[in-house]
């Protein structure tokens, strides 16, 4: 008897605190949101202005009529072309290149993990500019060898996006036993080829699938090296044509930004439902997608 | 004389029910000779000059503390680590420089081996999938597997729906599944509880028997390689110390090694005069190896050491040079204990005696110590 008035009070205090913490949520989301959307929505805006005040979707219509586009703007075709050969052969190279390399040494040259860490992190501390200082000379003989085309940038990228895949490798053959699933494969007659494939590359599909990710909007976004080496892609393109049509530069940066975060979304679908099985399935090796930085998706 | 350092083979199999048989579907094993495996790291020799010669259908598990070798003496067989010298010779065939893949061996792991992203018949089918063998049969034979090993009505749990238990059986079907020439077992009860350990190692024997095929078996823990084996190999620093059946290792230890390591022993001191040696608690027959005169150390097992009560007189009279003692510790075993006895001159008297014997013994109480003539080795004593 003596109890309930006294819990009333308490379940009240308790409602209004959780009440006062979701205001507080979200408010955070609101400043955040308006913080992240609003460039955005001016982004949006600003490529709808027509003349004399008034507004259309002519740059847009221009956008997705991809012949007309081909005439008026041959080089940010040509950079779309290229950033999308560039994404493909990128994520094929830091694929073919990290994997093998980074599972080896787990199985063999353990006391290479530390200077494999060091070489794959050091891109980081480099700023661009200095790296396409010792890129130049490179990529004079590149240019000799294998000709002039932008999607020789292939080789400065792998090179750029090793921190960031690294450590989504790393994150997910963390968390799997791989010298002893490697050698029960060997065991029971797989070479190497099929332990890798057959074995190591599903358990970490998630690693790798956020490894792929991190490489797509690093290659998208990646200015620096690109128009320093004289070389032509998206975010290239994009600046050329902001001196000639800023309308356009705009909705196309608007584009390349939504299909970052498109691809995003994408990957947290895929990893999360590899997540799931793995929660039915497996035991968890660790989240890949946890311990991974997101690469930038403007220019770096 | 040499003590039984190789010890005759038992017929594989008579540890435990009947002999070999080919279970429907496999083959019987291969004979495995080990000759001379050496194996350095820096400066450790974990394999010093290791030879081991099992017959087909045979289960020998090694034997001996961590860092002895046995591991490196599976996987040097397995392929799975590099050699410096000897050979590995499997069915006659030298696999010395054959690759892991091409050794047709079944080997099932410590630590959890299953594939994670494969169910539990995909897992079995893995090895005969390498064997293109096709989809039907594939599948077929890797629940003929998993019914083996008693586990057909988990073939589609990944392994994380499974117990470490039922993962290490998914494991054994798997290494069996392929028919192996040798099935290679690398402590695989070692992670888990007690129960489920004692229960999988009579599976794996059963299984073993019913497939027929040869298996190396490498475990630290002794009760394990004695209940299971045909015959046991006590490994320290990358040698064989000693290799013969169970009870021989256990009841003939061949070095003061062996009979510290496997099982419990009293050392007690005594005067060897060849046959025998002469202890303060009587007279026991020394087994060959021991020194043929002088001081001794001799090495009881419990089982060999009966306690009475100090009150009360052997027939005959007390002795002089009777050995007494107060009980210091008593452990229980379930229906036995184990009672350590100090003998009042800085030793201990370990002895095995029912439960009921111990209650009537606490700790302090004064006993007096009898040996019953079992023959134990002896070991020189070392001075300074």
């Amino acid at each position: 008897m003596g109890d309930a008035p006294g819990i009333q009070p308490g379940n009240g205090l308790r409602h209004r605190r959780r009440r006062a913490q979701t205001i507080q949520r979200w408010i955070v989301v609101a400043v955040l949101g308006t913080f992240f959307l609003l460039p955005l929505v001016a982004m949006a805006e600003f490529t709808t202005r027509g003349t004399q005040g008034r507004r259309n979707l002519d740059t847009w219509r221009l956008l997705v009529n991809f012949g007309q586009l081909n005439v008026d703007y041959p080089q940010l075709v040509d950079g779309v072309k290229m950033s999308a050969g560039l994404v493909c052969l990128t994520v094929v190279m830091m694929l073919v290149i990290l994997v093998p390399t980074m599972v080896w040494v787990r199985l063999r040259l353990p006391w290479l993990s530390r200077p494999l860490e060091f070489i794959c992190l050091l891109p980081l501390t480099i700023p661009a500019i200095v790296l396409v200082v010792g890129l130049a000379p490179v990529y004079a003989w590149v240019a000799y060898f294998l000709g002039p085309s932008s999607l020789t940038l292939v080789f400065a990228y792998t090179v750029l996006v090793l921190p960031y895949a690294y450590r989504a490798l790393d994150a997910g053959l963390s968390g799997i036993d791989v010298k002893t699933l490697s050698e029960a494969a060997r065991s029971l007659g797989a070479g190497w080829a099929t332990v890798m494939w057959r074995v190591v590359v599903p358990n970490v599909r998630s690693a790798v699938v956020s490894a792929s990710f991190l490489t797509i909007t690093l290659v998208l976004g990646e200015f620096t090296v690109a128009n320093l080496l004289s070389r032509n892609n998206l975010q290239v393109a994009i600046n050329l044509l902001g001196k000639r049509d800023a309308g356009v530069s705009v909705a196309v940066s608007l584009t390349a930004l939504l299909l970052a975060f498109a691809l995003l979304i994408v990957f947290f679908l895929v990893t999360g439902s590899g997540r799931r099985r793995r929660v039915r399935g497996a035991r968890p090796p660790l989240s890949a997608s946890a311990a991974a930085p997101l690469a930038p998706a403007v220019p770096t | 004389m040499t003590p039984n350092r190789t010890g005759s083979p038992r017929t594989p199999g008579s540890g435990l029910g009947s002999g070999p048989r080919s279970g429907p579907g496999f083959g019987s094993g291969s004979s495995v000779l080990l000759e001379d495996l050496r194996r350095t790291y820096g400066v450790v020799n974990a394999l010093d000059g290791l030879t081991l010669d099992v017959a087909p259908g045979e289960l020998v598990a090694l034997l001996g503390p961590s860092g002895c070798g046995k591991t490196t003496a599976l996987r040097g067989l397995a392929g799975l680590e590099d050699l410096d010298g000897g050979r590995v010779v499997v069915g006659g065939e030298d696999l010395t420089n054959v690759p892991t893949n091409k050794r047709d061996m079944g080997m099932v792991f410590q630590a959890y081996s299953l594939f994670p992203h494969l169910t539990a018949v995909e897992n079995v089918a893995f090895g005969l999938r390498m064997r293109k063998v096709s989809g039907a049969e594939r599948r077929r034979r890797a629940l003929e597997s998993l019914e083996l090993v008693g586990l057909g009505e988990l073939a589609d749990r990944y392994a994380g729906e499974m117990s470490g238990g039922q993962q290490q059986r998914v494991a054994l079907a798997r290494a069996l599944a392929i028919r192996p020439r040798v099935l290679l077992l690398d402590e695989p009860l070692s992670a888990l509880d007690a129960r489920v350990r004692a229960q999988l190692r009579e599976e794996i024997r059963r299984i073993q028997l019913e497939v027929g095929t040869t298996a190396l078996f490498v475990t630290h823990d002794q009760e394990e390689a004695l209940a299971i084996a045909d015959r046991v190999g006590v490994m320290r620093a990358g040698q064989l110390e000693q290799l013969g059946t169970p009870e021989a290792v256990y009841t003939r230890p061949a070095t003061e090694f062996v009979a510290e390591f496997v099982g419990l022993s009293s050392r007690l001191a005594g005067v060897s005069d060849g046959g025998t040696a002469m202890l303060r608690a009587g007279r026991v027959p020394l087994l060959p190896g021991s020194p043929a005169s002088g001081p001794v150390q001799v090495l009881v097992r419990p089982e060999a050491v009966r306690l009475h009560s100090a009150q009360d007189t052997p027939p005959g009279g007390a002795a002089a040079d009777e050995l007494t003692g107060r009980v210091v510790q008593t452990t229980f075993l379930g229906s036995l204990a184990r009672v350590s006895v100090d003998d009042g001159a800085g030793g201990t008297v370990l002895a095995q005696v029912t439960a009921a014997d111990a209650t009537a013994m606490p700790p302090g109480t004064a006993v007096r110590v009898e040996l019953l003539p079992t023959p134990a080795l002896g070991v020189g004593v070392t001075s300074g």
